[in-house]
């Protein structure tokens, strides 16, 4: 088992088209430099200096990760975790 | 109940006990009915707070023409404030947006520039910025950094709550321009301790969030995530799932955003029944589903349902 990442399509072309991808680690933060060696650049668009980019949304089990633990929120196999950038509502 | 006018009777809406769908006598779900303000949707207050301050600051005269950009409740809370006030009303809208909204936006005498699909709100808001700065002329009221907007339902939404169910111990609503929930959230957290405030945030098709990259996204202006306890991304699949579980098992016949804050509050609701705690927890159904009838959200099975408002902006 892993964890499923899914990726929007404006980063779909870091991982070869691929709507989902699968990784490991015990956090978000390990997850996503797990998942930067098989497609090279897909951390850097996620995560700047400061954490989570600005416009970029991320949800494990559809919960925003912003309220869990931002980048040190603990993932385990079998979990979802979904990409998505933030866009307007109203 | 007697008012002077029609926008005097904005407001004071029901709160309705939803007995079936709760899921024990001390974990109970409450539904504000928003569909039954005067143009049938919550964005009547907004809408009028925003006019009402823009008139007080000089910025709205008779004559004047307002431009927002919008996917379509506001819009239509704006054309029918617009029209008893004399303005003209321009609404930068999603071309992706159901064919009732635009109907209903001609009807209040509302024009409608549409916006590209791909981009969804995002683009209609660039769009309008644009325009506004094309045309300095016209008022863009701007939901998304309006104070006004936000301090609607800190005035009024919240009150309305509190005095209704005093014991009340979760709020959920919709996260659009994010409005509801700073006002709601902000006026709740200042008169009940520990009160949770839910967001429920459509995740739509992948159309909707076509962006050229990620640094074109978009956070409404009046979003303050320390007003919140948390925030869900509900999908197509689970709003559509509700919206008609709460017609079955209730009889509330709900827009489609209402189906995805139906599915936070559950959620929150069967945390509450695990951790047995006591919980009243108030959501917020926006609008009815008229005016989405024609997106097919309500007939035939879900997975068709689906398949059809793939690509629909439906909150």
């Amino acid at each position: 088992m892993a964890i499923e990442v899914r990726i929007p399509t404006i980063l779909r072309n870091l991982t070869g088209g691929a709507k989902a991808v699968e990784g490991k680690g015990s956090t978000l933060d390990e997850l996503f430099t797990d998942l930067d060696g098989a497609h090279p650049g897909l951390r850097a668009r996620l995560v700047d200096e400061k954490g989570l980019r600005r416009f970029v949304n991320v949800y494990l089990n559809d919960e925003d990760v912003r309220f869990l633990g931002g980048l040190g929120t603990e993932v385990s196999d079998g979990d979802t975790v979904t990409v998505l950038p933030a866009v307007a509502g109203g | 109940m007697r008012y002077d006018s029609l926008i005097d009777a904005l407001g004071h809406t029901p709160l309705v006990g939803l007995p079936r769908l709760s899921p024990s006598a001390d974990v109970r779900l409450w539904a504000k009915l928003e569909d039954r303000n005067p143009t049938g949707s919550i964005k009547d207050r907004p809408a009028l707070w925003m006019v009402q301050q823009a008139e007080k600051d000089g910025l709205l005269t008779p004559g004047c023409t307002i431009l927002e950009p919008t996917s379509g409740n506001t819009g239509i809370a704006l054309a029918m404030a617009a029209k008893l006030k004399g303005y003209k009303i321009i609404c930068v809208m999603p071309e992706n947006t159901s064919e009732e909204r635009r109907q209903l936006l001609r009807m209040w005498g509302a024009e409608i520039i549409s916006s590209s699909a791909a981009g969804g709100s995002n683009e209609a808001v660039r769009v309008a910025k644009g325009l506004a700065v094309e045309h300095p002329d016209w008022v863009m009221l701007y939901q998304y950094g309006n104070e006004a907007n936000a301090r609607a339902h800190y005035e009024s939404t919240g009150p309305e709550l509190l005095a209704d169910l005093p014991t009340i111990t979760h709020f959920v609503a919709g996260l659009g321009t994010t409005g509801t929930l700073m006002g709601v959230g902000r006026y709740l957290r200042e008169q009940v301790p520990d009160v949770r405030i839910v967001a429920a945030e459509p995740r739509y098709g992948e159309l909707v969030y076509g962006l050229r990259n990620v640094d074109e996204g978009f956070v409404p202006e009046l979003y303050d995530p320390t007003v919140l306890t948390t925030r869900f991304s509900v999908g197509s699949h689970d709003a559509l799932r509700r919206t008609r579980e709460l017609l079955e098992t209730e009889g509330i016949f709900a827009g489609i955003s209402t189906g995805a804050v139906v599915h936070a509050a559950l959620g929150m609701a069967a945390k509450a029944v695990k951790a047995g705690e006591r919980a009243d927890i108030a959501f917020v159904v926006a609008d009815g589903g008229w005016k989405y009838l024609s997106t097919g959200a309500y007939e035939g099975t879900l997975e068709e349902a689906e398949a059809r408002i793939d690509g629909q902006l439906w909150a």
